[in-house]
């Protein structure tokens, strides 16, 4: 069986496309979390591709499922947090052969195949379609979903791991060499220049603090919820290895990565799989779970004219995909009881908001309403998941917190302040990402 | 700071050829008359390669935006850090940016919409790499 990436077919990028022929149509029905590390200590047990399996056995069980009646498969096959497998490092064969290995004996290590996982999990017997949404589990959802809403698949899994390393984020590979190829001298992310991954972000929160008149401390309550609604996400990196509240003497202090970002502006990278199990919502009606409709979902593809983004590029993008949001749903703004877009870095989770244009809110309002209560307990939660500067890089803690609030499970976390009834999420950029609007009913 | 060499590709070669050679050139599209940077394979308005050309600037230009790097993941900057990271804007075309680490400007002093001019700086590999600094 080869599996292909996506086509750009199945991505909803563009306004006037009207409500979504496949609304309420597909369901989640299903949750799998593998437990956190912050890196591989290189035992099989532990490894990315254990995790994968775990996650989706996991999610499987939840959703009550046999296994045998699971006909789809779409996955991210990029599994770094920024670290590769370093160039002529021995692989250790010892947890290559611990599974059913590919040609590729990093498979399962450092990347992920459809293949690694059909060999390792032989109770997936009767999967026949398979595809790939790479980029991170925004991509593969939306994949997913527009898969069974086509009929492709009935009961699909949907699955993104990661793996992390030893060594410093990004410091390996060119940034460590003397010299660069021509393009890396003029060209965004890593170049010659020395930028951090957070850089484009901080010019972004930049400029946006000059425009409107705020400040980096204004981001401090959000910070403080964001890892408070994180304690709260046992499946969290954080809940899990440092049960530590930020306060805002924490966030003010920190040492800054590429000013005006600091280190808790970053979400940290860990090695985590999560997976969902999605079903038509004929199907999902006499599963063990609450079904959870898909009423929408949006991708963003904004392009910037030179190196970085300005904020009017990023303005303008956010507050077409909030568009976009909203027509395929067939819902306004008003209708969203609550949001879960992605935040790390947490310096541009207010250009999501502001495009949401969510309680009612224009540009240069989010670090305003970021002063008033914005907890999981008052009626404008913020984040209730955490996100990712809550709970460790994953890009899925926003998906699963959605599922669990509208179905009632998010524990210590729900909400509380309004009926949590329609949730959206999606990532990772402003300026490009995968969006989901979920809802409590198909309709 | 002393950059990291540069090996140019193909596409890029024009560039820093034309830096070794005092001159700042940024690819134009003459069908469209529209300059982008970084450079790209086919012009990004009207999609074609048949009219790309390089065009040579004023080397005058604005302080558009500027970060400070702390961690700098780049081996070869990391004992000068902290230092600005810049991103200017043309005179000829405020849509087109290039990076800058504005020397001779403190670390975090850095005046948004100052003027400033293009300097050739050496590289770690002798290619001449272009640089601004303020216009005083």
């Amino acid at each position: 069986m080869v599996t292909e990436n996506a086509p750009a077919s199945m991505y909803r990028t563009t306004e006037g496309l009207g409500v979504w022929e496949h609304k309420g149509k597909v369901a989640a029905v299903g949750i799998g979390h593998s437990p956190t590390t912050r890196r591989w200590d290189g035992t099989a047990e532990n490894s990315m591709g254990a995790n994968s399996i775990f996650a989706l056995r996991q999610a499987i069980a939840d959703a009550g499922v046999n296994p045998a009646d699971i006909d789809g498969l779409v996955l991210d096959p990029v599994t770094t947090t920024g670290a590769h497998w370093p160039e002529g490092q021995e692989i250790p064969m010892d947890v290559v052969n611990h599974y059913n290995p590919t040609d590729d004996p990093l498979d399962g290590i450092a990347k992920l195949s459809v293949e690694w996982i059909l060999k390792n999990m032989p109770e997936l017997s009767n999967v026949k379609f398979t595809m790939y949404g790479p980029g991170c589990m925004s991509h593969a959802i939306v994949v997913a979903a527009q898969a069974v809403g086509e009929g492709r698949t009935h009961t699909c899994l949907v699955l993104k791991s990661w793996h992390n390393l030893e060594g410093r984020y990004n410091q390996a590979g060119i940034s460590a060499s003397d010299t660069v190829p021509g393009v890396f001298a003029m060209t965004p992310g890593r170049t010659l220049w020395g930028a951090p991954g957070s850089y484009g972000t901080a010019l972004q929160f930049a400029e946006y603090c000059r425009k409107y008149g705020k400040s980096h401390d204004m981001m401090a309550p959000f910070m403080a919820n964001s890892r408070r609604n994180g304690l709260l996400f046992p499946e969290g990196y954080w809940a899990q290895h440092r049960p530590e509240e930020l306060t805002t003497e924490d966030y003010l202090n920190a040492r800054w990565i590429a000013k005006p970002a600091s280190l808790f502006d970053n979400d940290i990278p860990i090695m985590v799989s999560g997976a969902y199990l999605f079903t038509t919502a004929e199907r999902a009606k006499d599963m063990k779970q609450k079904p959870v409709y898909i009423i929408n979902h949006a991708s963003s593809r904004g392009a910037q004219r030179s190196i970085l983004p300005t904020l009017d590029e990023v303005e303008k993008e956010t507050a077409e995909t909030g568009r976009k949001i909203y027509e395929g749903a067939g819902i306004t703004a008003a209708d969203l009881s609550f949001e879960n877009m992605y935040d790390g870095f947490s310096l541009f989770h207010q250009f999501h908001l502001e495009g949401l244009r969510f309680r009612g809110m224009q540009n240069g309002d989010a670090l305003d309403f970021y002063q008033t209560d914005i907890s999981i307990e008052g009626p404008d939660p913020v984040l209730p998941s955490g996100g990712n500067i809550g709970s460790g890089r994953s890009r899925f803690w926003m998906h699963t917190d959605c599922i669990q609030q509208i179905q009632g499970r998010a524990g210590a976390r729900s909400i509380i302040g309004v009926k949590p009834e329609i949730g959206v999420s999606g990532g990772p950029m402003p300026m490009g990402g995968n969006f989901t609007v979920w809802s409590a009913t198909p309709d | 700071m002393v950059k990291q060499g540069i090996v140019p590709d193909d596409l890029t070669k024009p560039f820093w050829d034309a830096a070794n050679e005092g001159r700042l050139e940024i690819q134009n599209c003459s069908a469209c008359n529209r300059l982008q940077n970084p450079p790209l394979a086919a012009c990004s308005q009207c999609k074609s390669s048949d009219n790309l050309e390089w065009k040579v600037m004023s080397g005058k230009g604005k302080i558009y935006n500027y970060g400070v790097v702390y961690d700098c993941p780049v081996r070869l900057l990391q004992e000068d850090q902290p230092f600005n990271l810049v991103v200017i804007t043309l005179d000829e075309d405020s849509g087109i940016q290039m990076y800058s680490h504005l020397p001779g400007t403190s670390v975090d002093d850095v005046p948004v919409g100052a003027s400033v001019e293009v300097i050739f700086e050496k590289s770690a590999n002798g290619q001449m790499i272009p640089e601004w600094q303020i216009v005083s």
